[in-house]
């Protein structure tokens, strides 16, 4: 059996970390599913005590997504329409009982390919915030997820918060997931997208990216740029094969590569299809 | 130490700063528990509260849902620790001071319980939504109950039954003489409401050892064990560990002449998943063991991995005593198929491939056994409990006699709780060690080590001439029967003798072939073959529909089988063979659905949108029962001397409602209300053999067989009082009323000399239904009677991203007679989800897809709207005229989703599941009109 600390406080938390044969848990909903018909003889640290690290609240210009928030804490927030990718992907993560228990940030250490958090956050140009004994660091995600299941996170670091910058009102942000069934599926495809536009319809920034394509969620920076200076309307046609180029989908169980990139083409026009029509709307309203 | 509930257990003790304290139900709880413990396991076995179920520990199925501060977690996912404080509710915190919930009560209502392992989970999921919305939308309750998986219902009832929870209203039970054909709410669902019914895995002694069963890693090797003992001893609390050496007689299968497969392999293992070795001790010692710690020495072997290379001249043989790695083959031929293909006007040539598929039920399998002095009593979760106790006899090398099953509920089956699991390990176990021990398998193990669907080629050539009639049928099945043969020499029979589909086809040849190969074993699904046979009729029906220019149902109406008609096997259908009254009920629909289809695509090509709809119709027939063997049921009912009224039904309820529909028929045979039953179920050393719960046979086989029980029963009553049969009876408490006219007569019970069982009357009933064998082409009478059906399905197709939405199945099915309607949708309705699991999702591959987010099974937001319509063309042999219903409703739905998909797409695919990516390859495949 092993060891199992409930710190109360960050402090408490990290300086455990420090002995590095410790393992975080929050929600509970990876860890568990890795043990079935094991022993449960890890030493833990259990930070869902902390009450420091729940909620979403705005700080300055960055929202900040405590650790331990869950998915349904993201679906009960009122939150700016900056978030309505990110509740779109709460409600496809699991069941209604995943969403209750597992952490946004979880979903991100456990650094699954078809991770349903991590296409909107890239999006959304996150950040995180790891926290040790030693100081405070920020990595932005691409750059915290290494590969499958492998991240930049140090044995002695915690996850401590997803920082999310603000931005213009005019930004709208989607979220699309592509799975063989409704509920408790697993990703074969995502898009996420947050896309801003001048008084004139002219996107003036655009972030695309594409999940469970390849071992990380990737940007897809040359659309992106193809879609600067286009008008909101022509948006979908400025979607090329070699914008998908750099994704390196795999043939599994659940789908062939061909189809996952042929996929994510598709749920990019829609995407933006999407994008398009909620930013015409919402700049009617604010006309 | 404050228990939750009465039924907890005194091992819940407070230790000290040790102990997590938490509420459960309102009340406050104490349990010293490590805080990793899963708040399943401590709700489970710390408190008694075992209506939380384990399905996966993995959060995969919800099985487990309770609600923590108010809201729905998986308590499998919940750490111990995370529960300090806080409030925990369970199945057992609905009823409140005995009263069942308007929402248990509207579960009982809608019949949204079958096998009931489910019910708790979705009982807690839909409590979490209800708190909050008294009245959701449709939606709301989908989103809800999203996350808890259900393998029976296909959803219809739960939902229907969470929508009506508001207003639900008690179900009164029905009168004298009414009962065959109510809409009776189950007479064991009050248990399964309130999660008190008890599963394999509830009702452990708490002084059981428990057993692991170390399972082979590789599909094809060989092995050699070192030191066993040493690590025996090097672990205390592990008594023993079980070789093939341990075993009397090391073989076990479902045919009396095979008995293949080891309960533990000896030296060689021929699948992944097969049982090596058994730990036994406690549960602990036995779960903390790890297999890499045990000194075996494997030597890989290359495997055969499909039919092809079992086949392939010169290919290494699965077993030394199968030349050519053939299990059997069966067939049937009628009629000159060469001349009638010469002749045709028209030919369908169809090839079908299906995947293993994976029963999923709920409940693992567990059990455990004790031995009570030269006697074994096995407690596990069966489909069969008579035929697991002559098997664990012959393994044990025991008289039948000295074997006793006592079936648990068992929390679904669809034929893979046919097959022995735990029963032969628990047994040897207990018996050596004198000692109870358990076993329950985990959600990977099950989905390894047990039986699958038999994957399926099939070559169909189906013809048709002048007139629009079907002439020949010419179709050759090769199934891949994994290791052991389990059921595979059924499925070779069925298969033959279905293979033309619910028609008139005068000349035919059609061949079922069973290989081994190192894949898990291929058993008994829901339906043995007959469901993969289905596509390939369904299609080749399509495709000569399409060829002679007529409409699909037309063309099946005009070839449906009919009474008076001869079946390829040369049986002449003398009575109840509905399809055509099944088809002409979906006509109306059929046309309506036709034009409103054409309609959303004119207008989807209009404005050029991905979406295009489509719509498909499957036909079945089902021969009930046994294929050409003796499969006979008895019954029994006793009326006992203190006027309790007991029917003694051998005959297991594994969901679909038997307990509930034997009641029915039994009681209106009788003369007496439902309401006066009990029952004793199972028990093979108090009920008597009624046969297996397989091939829709309980309601038709053992059905008729309580019918003749109750009829018994009354005619001695009616003899003791000497009245006429018109005579009216009532029963209060031991007098019994016997008023025939103006004559009454009261029957003092009490005074009678009563058996051992305290009956003073046993009514006694046996039916076997009437088959002969086939001869070498195939031809006799197979079966007594068929099922038909018809089911229409409506789809959505993204043609861009190749996934399909079922929009709306309709199912005409023809059950003779429908005992208890609600029950008989019911079986329609999950059978239906089962067909969509077939056909758009469902692919089990070997060491990939050992688990419930691998494997997908449908959930509530994947079910169209159903709606069935019951023709009642009565059979004169069963009872009421009642046939069967279990299997039917899933033969036909995988064709029509595969029509449907061709209609509104133009792409024809017969390789199941339709995967997204299979179906957009096949659509960028299309020549012409690229999507």
């Amino acid at each position: 059996m092993g060891l199992y600390l409930r710190p109360r406080t960050i402090e408490e938390a990290v300086a455990a970390l420090a002995d590095s044969r410790f393992v975080v848990l929050a929600g509970g909903t990876d860890f568990y599913p890795a043990r079935v018909g094991r022993a449960l003889d890890e030493n833990v640290v259990d930070i869902t005590a902390v009450g420091a690290l729940r909620g979403i609240h705005q700080d300055g210009d960055v929202w900040r997504i405590g650790a331990t928030t869950t998915w349904r804490d993201v679906l009960d927030a009122p939150l700016p329409p900056l978030f309505d990718g990110l509740k779109l992907a709460a409600r496809e993560v699991g069941g209604a009982q995943i969403q209750n228990a597992a952490t946004v940030a979880g979903n991100l250490c456990n650094a699954s390919p078809a991770a349903d958090s991590v296409p909107v956050l890239m999006a959304l140009d996150a950040r995180l915030e790891l926290r040790s004994a030693a100081g405070t660091r920020m990595l932005p995600i691409a750059d915290f997820i290494r590969g499958n299941r492998r991240t930049a996170a140090r044995p002695d670091e915690l996850v401590s918060a997803i920082l999310v910058p603000q931005r213009s009102a005019r930004a709208a942000t989607h979220f699309l997931k592509l799975g063989a069934r409704r509920y408790l599926v697993i990703s074969i495809a995502m898009a996420a997208g947050v896309i801003e536009a001048d008084t004139a319809g002219r996107i003036v920034a655009a972030h695309i990216a594409i999940g469970a394509c390849s071992e990380v969620a990737q940007r897809l920076p040359g659309l992106e740029q193809a879609l600067l200076g286009r008008y909101l309307s022509d948006s979908q046609d400025a979607v090329e094969p070699q914008h998908f180029s750099a994704l390196r989908p795999i043939d599994d169980v659940r789908a062939s590569a061909a189809y996952r990139r042929d996929g994510a083409m598709t749920l990019t026009r829609r995407l933006l299809q999407e994008l398009a029509a909620r930013l015409v709307e919402s700049h009617r309203d604010t006309a | 130490m404050t228990p939750p509930d009465a039924g907890a257990r005194q091992n819940a003790a407070i230790d000290g700063d040790a102990a997590v304290r938490f509420i459960v139900n309102g009340r406050p709880a104490a349990v010293a528990a490590s805080p990793l413990t899963r708040l399943a396991q401590v709700l489970r076995d710390d408190l008694g509260l075992t209506g939380t179920k384990i399905g996966c520990d993995a959060g995969d199925c919800g099985a487990c849902t309770v609600l923590l501060d108010g809201r729905q977690v998986c308590a499998c996912l919940t750490p111990m620790g995370q529960v300090e404080g806080r409030s925990v509710e369970t199945v057992e915190g609905l009823r409140q001071d005995g009263t069942l919930s308007k929402l248990q009560q509207a579960f009982l209502a809608h019949g949204a319980a079958q096998c009931g392992i489910c019910t708790p989970g979705m009982l807690m999921s839909a409590s979490d939504l209800l708190r909050r919305t008294a009245r959701p939308s449709r939606a709301e309750v989908l989103d809800a109950i999203g996350g808890t998986l259900c393998r029976c219902t296909g959803y219809q009832k739960i939902i229907d039954a969470v929508l009506a929870a508001a207003t639900s209203a008690g179900v009164d039970s029905p009168p004298v003489g009414q009962a065959v054909g109510a809409r009776a709410i189950r007479v064991d669902g009050i248990a399964k409401v309130a999660g008190t019914e008890s599963y394999g895995a509830d009702a452990i002694p708490h002084d059981a050892l428990w057993l692991r069963v170390v399972r082979s890693p590789h599909a094809h090797a060989r092995f050699a064990l070192g030191d066993l003992e040493a690590v025996r001893r090097a672990h205390p609390g592990l008594e023993q560990i079980l070789t093939a050496r341990d075993v009397p007689f090391n073989g076990f299968g479902i045919y009396p002449d095979i008995k293949d497969q080891p309960v533990l392999a000896d030296g060689i293992v021929r699948y992944r998943g097969e049982a090596v070795l058994a730990l036994v001790g406690t549960r602990e010692v036995v779960m903390r063991l790890a297999d890499e710690v045990l000194p075996i020495v494997w030597t890989m072997l290359p495997p055969i991995t499909g039919v092809d290379e079992a086949r392939a001249p010169g290919a290494a043989l699965v077993q030394d005593d199968r030349p050519g790695n053939l299990l059997m083959e069966g067939g049937v031929r009628c009629g000159d198929v060469e001349a009638a293909l010469a002749n045709a006007e028209a030919v369908a040539e169809i090839a079908v491939e299906t995947p293993f598929v994976e029963h999923a039920y709920i409940e693992p399998e567990a059990g455990w056994a004790r031995r009570v002095g030269d006697r074994l009593e096995i407690h596990v979760t069966t489909q069969t409990p008579y035929m697991d106790r002559d098997e664990v006899a012959s393994v044990m090398r025991l008289k039948p006699q000295q074997v006793r099953i006592v079936p648990t509920a068992c929390g679904g089956g669809f034929g893979g709780k046919l097959d022995l699991s735990v029963q032969p390990l628990v047994a040897l176990a207990a018996w050596r060690l004198g000692r109870p021990v358990a076993c329950i398998y985990t959600r990977p193990e099950s989905m390894a080590a047990t039986t699958k669907r038999h994957p399926a080629r099939i070559q169909a050539r189906f013809a048709a001439t002048v007139g629009e009639r079907l002439t020949a049928c010419d179709v050759d099945a090769v199934f891949d029967t994994g290791a052991y043969a389990s059921w595979g020499p059924t499925v070779a029979n069925r298969v033959p003798v279905h293979a033309m589909g619910p028609y008139r086809v005068p000349n035919m040849r059609s061949r079922g072939a069973a290989y081994f190969t190192h894949n898990p074993p291929s058993g008994a699904f829901r339906g043995f073959g007959v469901p993969q046979a289905a596509i390939a009729h369904e299609a080749a029906m399509d495709a000569l529909a399409e060829q002679l220019g007529v409409d699909r149902l037309e063309f099946r109406h005009r070839n449906a089988l009919r009474v008076g008609d001869r079946t390829a096997t040369g049986q002449v259908l003398h009575h109840s063979a509905g399809l055509a009254a099944c088809l002409e009920a979906l006509r109306p629909r059929w046309r309506d659905s036709l034009r409103h289809v054409a309609a959303f695509n004119a207008q989807a090509r209009k404005a050029a949108t991905h979406r295009r709809r489509g719509i498909g119709i499957g036909c079945m027939w089902y021969g009930i029962g046994n294929t050409s063997m003796s499969n006979p049921s008895t019954m029994r009912v006793g009326l006992g001397r203190d006027g309790t009224l007991t029917l003694y039904n051998g005959a297991v309820d594994i969901g679909q409602g038997s307990n509930t529909i034997m009641i029915q028929i039994a009681a209106d045979a009788l003369g007496l209300p439902m309401a006066q039953f009990r029952l004793v179920a199972g028990d093979t050393d108090r009920t008597a053999d009624a046969g297996k719960t397989s091939a829709s046979r309980q309601t038709f086989v053992s059905g008729k067989a309580a019918e003749l029980a109750g009829a018994d029963l009354r005619r001695q009553i009616l003899r003791l009082a000497n009245a006429g049969t018109n005579a009216a009876l009532a029963l209060d408490a031991a007098v019994l009323t016997v008023s025939d006219g103006e004559t009454v007569r009261r029957i003092d019970l009490a005074a009678l000399a009563a058996d051992p069982d305290g009956n003073v009357l046993v009514g006694k009933g046996t039916f076997d239904p009437p088959t002969t064998p086939l001869d070498a082409d195939g031809q006799g009478v197979p079966y007594a009677t068929y099922a038909f059906a018809a089911q229409t399905a409506e789809v959505e197709v993204d043609l861009e991203l190749g996934t399909t939405k079922v929009l709306r199945i309709v199912a005409a099915h023809d059950v003779g007679r429908a005992i208890n309607p609600m029950q008989v949708e019911g079986q329609i309705e999950g059978g239906i989800a089962q067909g969509l699991g077939l056909a758009l999702m469902e692919e089990y591959l070997p060491g990939r897809t050992e688990n419930l987010h691998d494997y997908l099974i449908p959930t509530a937001g994947d079910m169209p709207l159903i709606e069935t319509i019951l023709i009642e063309d009565g059979e004169p042999l069963g009872p009421s005229g009642a046939k069967g219903v279990g299997e039917p409703g899933l033969v036909p739905t995988a064709p029509a989703i595969l029509g449907a998909i061709a209609h509104a797409t133009g792409v024809r695919l017969t390789r199941v599941p339709v995967l997204p990516h299979r179906l957009r390859a096949a659509l960028q495949a299309k020549p012409g009109d690229r999507p």
